[in-house]
């Protein structure tokens, strides 16, 4: 099995640690004049997205994780998982269970591009483009020309979420969501 | 674009740069302090276990500091002085490290390692300007003097981390953690040895100097052993350094300077790579 040693660590690398796969965010090399080197490291979970810490005796080595991030295109889901398509043209698939897309459902839209992150060729976890254009499913009639600063109503997209819109959006409109706020922008 | 063939840090830095090496000189002129030269390639090296030399293609090795060479000249006679050069040391890099790093090293005679502290404290004022230094036991830091030497230099790591912004002197090293420093008068624990810690960097390590011949001897052995079980290359005792110990080195505390680090927390800079301009990455 591969393995990195504490000096080839950067940021950006995958490694195993306890178990589970994870991504060095930060590698800084501490070292005492009179005394032993350590590395002290910051890593991401890749299933859970916690940030963990930890100090290792400069030269360990670690065992490397087979990790690939992925742009894949969302198909569908079959109720049970959640299907997503190889964009190189190998149409190639995955299928992703319901914990894996739980933090993203509300944001899946077929034929849209997600970045699936697979460990060991299983999705471990989907993130959502920045920005996805969503159609409103359900809403209040619009009061047409009322732009008014701030007054907001609740808004149901083709997802399912609902979220918080300007009160001149009709049912059928296409709006443009920031998914890291899960807040409105424009109407698309 | 293709620009890797520039420096790192910027044109100011270099001129901030020539003027702190104008102001040790200064420092050191207007005290009666020899500068001297002495070999960054030697026959010989340290053996201590906390520091790897780069070792030459005809088998010398670049100086991982001058130390050595400046106690055989006290032992000759010279008076106080300092050396304020390249040093070099294997394997260590990263932001507050590079493997070749510029220090000032200073010996003065009749001096102990409080008196050395002083001194450290006014050229450290002068560099900065003035800030009260708290002086801290390794005890108050780490909690004990006795354990496990790697969780020991973790802790202390971790602490000296913790510390924070502010200047420190860290003093009353345990004995096992001596390296060259005599061991206190009052209490074989401890060793007669210093560091000063600014912002959370290491800066300076001093301590009031061991002349004796036959113990250091026994800590250079020591040191061999420990090398020798841990795998680690063991080199030759120095034996002409050793002689001239024999011969007899004046009572004397000496320091030694990270002048790069210094001149990262005079710029305000985070890393070594802005106030050099080649680190090692692109040298």
């Amino acid at each position: 099995m591969a393995s990195y040693s504490t000096n080839e660590f950067r940021s950006g690398l995958k490694v195993l640690l306890e178990g589970d796969p994870c991504s060095i965010l930060e590698n800084e090399f501490v070292k005492p004049g009179k005394g032993r080197a350590f590395n002290r490291v910051k890593f991401r979970n890749l299933k859970t997205g916690r940030v963990w810490e930890r100090t290792f005796k400069s030269g360990l080595r670690i065992e490397a994780a087979d990790v690939l991030e992925l742009d894949m295109e969302y198909l569908y889901t079959d109720g049970e998982f959640w299907h997503f398509m190889k964009t190189d043209g190998s149409f190639e698939q995955v299928a992703a269970a319901e914990p894996t897309v739980a933090d993203v459902k509300d944001w899946l839209k077929e034929q849209e591009i997600f970045q699936v992150t697979l460990w060991n060729d299983s999705p471990i976890s989907v993130t959502p483009p920045n920005f996805v254009e969503l159609e409103v499913s359900e809403t209040d009639p619009g009061l047409k020309g009322d732009t008014a600063q701030g007054a907001t109503k609740p808004a149901t997209l083709s997802t399912g979420v609902t979220i918080k819109v300007p009160l001149f959006i009709n049912i059928g409109d296409i709006l443009r969501i920031d998914t890291r706020k899960g807040e409105y922008v424009s109407r698309a | 674009m293709n620009d890797f063939w520039q420096p790192s840090c910027s044109l100011d830095a270099l001129r901030q740069r020539a003027q702190l090496l104008r102001t040790l000189r200064e420092f050191f002129a207007a005290r009666d302090v020899l500068e001297v030269q002495t070999a960054t390639l030697g026959s010989r090296t340290v053996t201590d276990v906390a520091i790897e030399s780069l070792r030459v293609r005809d088998g010398a090795f670049l100086q991982t500091s001058p130390e050595y060479q400046l106690k055989r000249l006290l032992a000759a006679g010279a008076p106080s002085l300092y050396q304020l050069g390249p040093v070099f040391r294997a394997g260590e890099a990263g932001r507050l490290h590079n493997p070749e790093f510029t220090l000032l090293e200073w010996y003065r005679i009749g001096f102990d390692h409080l008196q050395l502290m002083a001194e450290v404290t006014e050229l450290v004022d002068l560099v900065l300007g003035s800030q009260p230094i708290r002086t801290l036991t390794y005890k108050d830091l780490v909690g004990t003097l006795s354990g496990d030497r790697d969780v020991l230099d973790l802790r202390c790591a971790d602490a000296i981390a913790k510390l924070g912004q502010g200047r420190f002197f860290i003093t009353e090293y345990p004995a096992e953690q001596a390296a060259l420093a005599r061991l206190d008068a009052a209490s074989a624990e401890i060793a007669a040895r210093f560091e000063l810690v600014i912002d959370g960097v290491e800066i300076a390590n001093g301590y009031h100097e061991l002349g004796d011949a036959a113990e250091l001897r026994q800590r250079f052995q020591d040191d061999r052993a420990h090398r020798t079980r841990t795998g680690l290359y063991c080199p030759e005792l120095d034996e002409r350094f050793l002689a001239a110990m024999e011969s007899g080195l004046p009572d004397c505390a000496g320091v030694a300077l990270g002048v790069d680090r210094l001149l990262m927390l005079k710029l305000s800079a985070s890393s070594l790579a802005e106030v050099m301009p080649f680190p090692v990455t692109i040298a």
